[in-house]
């Protein structure tokens, strides 16, 4: 069976000042195509920390990281970059707009940084008024990020996110900032996402966010503490 | 196939097509802090500036001195009588009220004889002295010369003639004024053939010169000349009517000088020999004066190498002081640049997260300082290039406040005939080095902002 990614076993330490931590000690999850996984777990639990690790933005310091059949663990840096830009959209909890660019500026960062600089052409503009109208902010595509509400400047982020086509979606308490009204709305586009058959990994720890996603992983000192909902 | 691998190498380096837009993405974060920005860019626009317009100066001064050498003469050398130090003056002639120095006629005889690279040699006799017309009188620089002094001093006349030969052999008491003693002199009449008095005597007018803008002190051996004070008289007859003596009674004091000739004007067959001759004429006059330096030799292709030498420093000198603030501009930039990236650190994380790698980030932010300092550049060509307009109006403003008086000493007239010459390699060369500074003070922060860890650039606040 093939997976969208998988983590074989890894372990994560770093040195917080002189003090070394293991953030992760020997984690394994597979994710199949078209999952929609939900990782739970208090403040220090380690999800950020794997979270960084499956959106490429660090390496592991021990196990293995595979996303489609290529080993992320011993990538380069810039080969790192390469894998997010291609394979990975990131949400974030802050939206993480650029504040000086337009709404259209914004879903077009992606596309600056594609393997061989392409120009943005015919294809690309089009694809990205197709997203922009699939959020709903067609209409604001001259608007500066602060001219938008919180909801709004998420979905400018989630129609990012999508402008590579990318197999997997993360997502970092992507409602953690908006009301519950907002807060079905993304999580109705991520839905409708997933079904298309995009495979999403979220953080959250809002119970009723993660009983949306198909399965919950509870982590808990750097190990997965079990599977399902943990109410409370 | 090399030549297709070569291609497909040069696609990944594709940076071109994307140059326009990664300079208008640099332009559009650098205007959200106009402001910033501005002040930032001012010290390369002083710089640019202050490099072209230095060397602007240096080579308008240049220019001036080779020109006012021209004037004397590439061919030329000038041989002047040069009134030795009270103290050495005083022992030599401790018998004497009489000050006796200066070219003797034995020099000319000898110069212009003996020597057989010299083809013409123009004595001259110089007296300050009161002249008068009717009731108007004023003190005017009487010239003792020869008709080649004319073209010697590049004269031209507005009327009548200038000294003959015949005058010479004749002795006769005729006069040339110069144009600002005619006008002074002769305000309502016309002055030829009327007489000019001079020292108890009368002389007719026979000619007015045209008037010329006075040559300026080169190298502090040879004073201004202002030609439009002058009355020009044949030698000859300065000699019978004046001699030599000159005499100058004030209250309660005398005093005396004896000149033979002020100035020996030596025109050389050859621009070649004018060196090796200068020597020969040093030593004849050494000999003839035993050692009392009582006259100069001026050779103006000598002043036109040290003017260049002079020049020279001039350009070191000035091209440091502007490439200090250049480079204080550089500091400028590097600064602000270090703080904008410590500002657009999450920018920075954001861009990472998206796929960016760390060159494009490099990249970015040198695009951005180069276009900052670029953009400081360019105004300071455009500035550079109105020096001279600039520098007219600062002597505008100076004369008004400073030079009213008339004070026309070496230094103001030198001033005063100073015209910047923008150099064209300056502009480019000025520019270059203002993206130069981009590169060199925006590498550093643009390499820092690219090694970011961008888990913790993104978590930065």
């Amino acid at each position: 069976m093939s997976f969208a990614a998988q983590v074989v076993n890894i372990e994560k330490d770093y040195m917080l000042g002189t003090v070394p931590v293991r953030a992760l000690r020997g984690v394994s999850i597979d994710f199949p195509h078209g999952d929609f996984v939900a990782i739970m777990g208090s403040s220090g639990s380690g999800k950020s920390t794997l979270l960084n690790l499956l959106g490429a933005l660090d390496r592991p310091t021990r196990g293995k990281y595979l996303i489609g059949d290529r080993d992320v663990s011993q990538m380069t840096d810039d080969e790192l970059s390469e894998i997010r830009n291609e394979r990975i959209g990131f949400i974030f909890q802050s939206y993480n707009l650029i504040p000086q660019y337009t709404v259209l500026e914004n879903i077009e960062v992606p596309l600056h940084y594609r393997t061989g600089y392409p120009r943005i052409g015919k294809d690309e503009q089009s694809r990205i008024m197709h997203l922009a109208d699939l959020v709903g902010l067609g209409d604001r595509m001259d608007h500066r990020p602060f001219q938008l509400s919180g909801g709004q400047q998420q979905r400018v982020a989630i129609a990012r996110a999508l402008v590579n086509d990318p197999k997997i979606i993360l997502a970092d308490e992507p409602t953690g900032n908006l009301d519950s009204k907002t807060e079905e709305e993304i999580m109705g586009t991520l839905l409708k996402l997933n079904k298309e058959g995009r495979t999403i990994i979220m953080v959250t720890h809002e119970t009723q966010v993660a009983r949306l996603a198909k399965r919950q992983i509870y982590m808990k000192d750097g190990v997965i503490a079990g599977e399902g909902l943990f109410p409370g | 196939m090399f030549w297709y691998r070569s291609y497909k190498s040069l696609g990944n380096l594709n940076v071109m097509p994307n140059l326009l837009r990664t300079v208008q993405l640099a332009l559009k974060s650098l205007m959200l802090h106009k402001l910033r920005s501005g002040l930032t860019m001012l010290g390369i626009v002083f710089g640019v500036f202050s490099v072209i317009a230095m060397l602007a100066i240096g080579e308008g001064a240049s220019q001036q001195a080779q020109q006012q050498v021209l004037q004397l003469g590439a061919t030329n050398i000038i041989v002047r009588s040069v009134k030795p130090p009270r103290e050495t003056a005083s022992q030599q002639n401790a018998d004497s009220f009489v000050l006796r120095y200066g070219l003797k006629r034995a020099d000319y005889d000898l110069l212009s004889k003996t020597i057989p690279t010299v083809i013409q040699a123009v004595p001259i006799r110089e007296l300050v002295k009161a002249c008068r017309f009717l009731h108007r009188e004023m003190n005017c620089r009487i010239v003792g010369c020869t008709p080649e002094y004319v073209d010697m001093n590049h004269l031209s006349l507005a009327q009548g003639r200038f000294i003959s030969d015949k005058d010479r052999r004749e002795k006769t008491n005729v006069c040339v004024l110069a144009s600002g003693t005619a006008d002074e002199l002769f305000q309502y009449e016309d002055p030829l053939g009327q007489s000019v008095k001079v020292a108890d005597r009368r002389y007719t007018v026979v000619g007015v010169t045209r008037s010329r803008e006075a040559s300026a002190a080169i190298g502090g051996s040879l004073s201004g000349q202002d030609f439009n004070q002058d009355i020009y008289i044949p030698l000859e007859t300065m000699r019978v009517r004046m001699g030599d003596l000159d005499i100058d009674r004030r209250q309660g004091s005398f005093s005396a000088e004896e000149v033979q000739l002020n100035q020996i004007t030596l025109r050389i067959s050859d621009i070649d020999r004018v060196m090796s001759t200068a020597d020969v004429i040093r030593e004849s006059l050494a000999h003839n004066h035993k050692g009392s330096k009582d006259y100069s030799v001026v050779v103006p292709q000598e002043l036109l190498k040290q003017a260049e030498q002079i020049r020279t420093i001039f350009n070191v000198v000035l091209g440091s002081i502007a490439a200090i603030s250049l480079v204080v501009g550089g500091i400028g930039i590097m600064n602000i640049m270090l703080a904008t990236v410590t500002e657009r650190t999450r920018e920075i994380g954001i861009r990472r997260a998206l796929g960016a790698k760390q060159r494009d980030i490099t990249l970015q932010f040198l695009t951005e300082t180069i276009v900052l300092s670029g953009s400081g550049g360019l105004i300071g060509v455009l500035l550079g290039l109105s020096t001279p307009t600039v520098f007219q109006l600062l002597k505008t403003l100076a004369e008004q406040f400073f030079f009213e008086s008339g004070g026309a000493s070496d230094f103001s007239q030198m001033f005063k005939d100073l015209v910047p010459q923008v150099v064209p390699s300056s502009l480019p060369l000025a520019f270059g080095i203002s993206v130069g500074i981009g590169i060199l003070f925006g590498l550093y922060p643009a390499r820092s902002a690219a090694r970011l860890d961008p888990i913790e650039a993104l978590r930065h606040e």
